[in-house]
């Protein structure tokens, strides 16, 4: 099966630092890869620079077999979706406002306001609540039903678990198992180790800049040597 | 209080007038800086403009339909100056305010001087519209009959404005903008659509408050900086990308503006720079501003 996703040689950076430099990498529809690496070795560049919010460089990307579009908003046509580190809520809107936005350019498809509604039951209790004065679980939830809303084929989720606590560490899972399951392809940048292992097929290193190491979830829980040398951690 | 207010009534109406005036320029001035991140030093240029499409097709005599004409042509200029703008302004979006500025200013220029070359540097007069050039008693004093339909227009305004702002999905997708513009376009939406739309739609109201204050300020050089300033104080005032700040912000200006003029006239402009000095003390984002926090 060709993948989704296509990745090669990209480049990037900001204003005078090249950061990715030269960047592979496939992802699968229906799978969910998982991106690990130190602070500051890139993860949230590559995210950014495929929604295209940071200037690519060089390098192609398709999205199957089509070239990526560069502009963010024919990106978010394209059917990729991101959910930022920090979350990047609004928080002068409502709940209810943040929904209306992210459908309003949405692909059609089975993630219907309802159905993100039923997947997510605390947002439906607080529509008329200004985004700013949610929890920060909640206001991950929202950051997660905006771009569920879009219908995305692709969904780039940068540490979503960053600060919160388990119970909603497990919904976070379980909304990842519920889009893989609707064959969504899901890039995972991810701190927790525990969790990467528990929800992604595979696992991908990134380490100054380049994807260093790729496997199975499998292998990689097998083999903590390289683990351990990759990411730091036993 | 009430002997005061006797003496000052003229002023605080008057404050109010030129305060609502004041919102309606200074809220497109506001959203285009607190969305995009534009300094658009033009602004007053396009209030003059509008001051000189009232004094040409309204004059000193103006005839209901001149005035009207007036109001429209004004909108469309403006229009069409702020989607100019904003195409102009396009390149410079990551670049630092201060080119942002130098353009803008140089286009300030180039409009003034045209005005001049056209219309000469004497000021113009411009009337109000028959019916509302006279005056009518305001308890005991007599007031002008036009500041005070001023006041109902500007009222109306801003509550437009503030529904459309607050209340519906464009609005929604405005103040998104302003609070995170990345987030917005991540969602499919075009950013350079918002951008241009506000900017025209600014622009706009900009123009045709330079027609509606023409029976106050007539149409002279010069005009455009007094009410630039008067803007930019409104903005710092009320918080980058405020509606509500915007409106407050305008009807503080007003009355500070006004009523300094008539009991501290020495000092009318000190007074005015100390009241935003004031407020920056107490609230360096402004009254409504929250912007700088968002992103953190
Ligand atoms: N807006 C920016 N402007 C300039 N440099 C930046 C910007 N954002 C990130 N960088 C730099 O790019 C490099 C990679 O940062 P990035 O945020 O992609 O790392 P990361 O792998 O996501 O780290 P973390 O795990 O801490 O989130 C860092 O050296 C960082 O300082
Ligand atoms: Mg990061």
């Amino acid at each position: 099966m060709s993948p989704l996703l296509d990745v090669r040689r990209l480049r990037s950076g900001y204003a005078g630092s090249t950061v990715l430099d030269g960047v592979d990498l496939t992802l699968t529809a229906g799978t969910t890869l998982g991106l690990l690496g130190r602070n500051g070795v890139g993860k949230s560049t590559l995210v950014m620079t495929l929604m295209g919010l940071v200037p690519t460089t060089s390098g192609t990307v398709t999205l199957d077999g089509a070239p990526l579009p560069t502009r963010p908003h024919r990106i978010a046509r394209a059917g990729v979706a991101l959910v930022p580190q920090g979350r990047r809520i609004w928080p002068p809107l409502t709940v209810g406002e943040h929904l209306k936005l992210a459908a309003r350019h949405a692909r059609t498809g089975s993630w219907t306001r309802d159905a993100v509604l039923d997947l997510l039951p605390r947002l439906a209790e607080r529509l008329r609540q200004p985004a700013g004065s949610l929890s920060g679980g909640e206001q991950q939830m929202l950051a997660i039903a905006r771009a569920l809303l879009t219908n995305p084929r692709l969904v780039l989720l940068d540490e979503p678990s960053d600060g919160l606590a388990p119970a909603i560490i497990e919904a976070i899972v379980e909304v990842i198992g519920r889009m893989r399951a609707e064959g969504v392809a899901v890039l995972l940048v991810e701190q927790d180790l525990h969790l990467a292992l528990a929800v992604c097929d595979e696992i991908a290193v990134m380490d100054r800049g380049v994807v260093v190491h790729r496997t199975d979830t499998e292998s990689f829980r097998s083999d903590p040597e390289t683990a351990h040398r990759l990411l730091g951690v036993s | 209080m009430g002997a005061w207010l006797d003496a000052n009534l003229v002023g605080v109406v008057n404050g109010f007038a030129i305060g609502f005036l004041l919102f309606i320029v200074a809220v497109g001035l506001s959203l285009v800086f607190g969305m995009m991140d534009v300094l658009n030093l033009a602004h007053g240029a396009i209030f003059l403009l509008g001051a000189y499409v009232g004094a040409a097709l309204a004059g000193g005599n103006p005839s209901w339909g001149g005035f009207l004409g007036a109001l429209g042509l004004s909108a469309l200029l403006g229009l069409a100056g702020g989607g100019a703008l904003s195409a102009m302004t396009e390149p410079l979006r990551k670049r630092s305010h201060l080119d942002q500025a130098l353009l803008t200013l140089g286009v300030t220029l180039v409009v003034a001087e045209t005005l001049v070359m056209v219309y000469g540097d004497d000021p113009l007069a411009v009337g109000a519209p028959p019916g509302l050039d006279g005056s009518v008693p305001v308890l005991g004093a007599f007031y002008p009959t036009y500041r005070l339909v001023l006041i109902g227009i500007g009222a109306v305004l801003a509550v437009l404005v503030y529904l459309v702002v607050e209340r519906t999905t464009l609005g929604a997708l405005v103040r998104a903008t302003v609070a995170d513009r990345d987030m917005v376009a991540a969602l499919g939406v075009d950013n350079r659509l918002i951008r241009v739309g506000v900017f025209a739609f600014g622009s706009m109201l900009a123009a045709v408050a330079g027609v509606l204050g023409g029976p106050i300020y007539g149409a002279r050089p010069g005009l455009d900086s007094t009410v630039l300033i008067l803007a930019l104080v409104v903005v710092v005032i009320g918080g980058l990308g405020s509606v509500r700040g915007a409106l407050l912000g305008a009807l503080v200006i007003g009355q500070v503006d006004s009523l300094g003029r008539t009991l501290f006239p020495d000092v009318a402009s000190f007074v005015l720079f100390g009241a935003l000095a004031l407020v920056l003390v107490v609230r360096p984002r402004g009254l409504f501003g929250g912007k700088l926090g968002v992103r953190s």
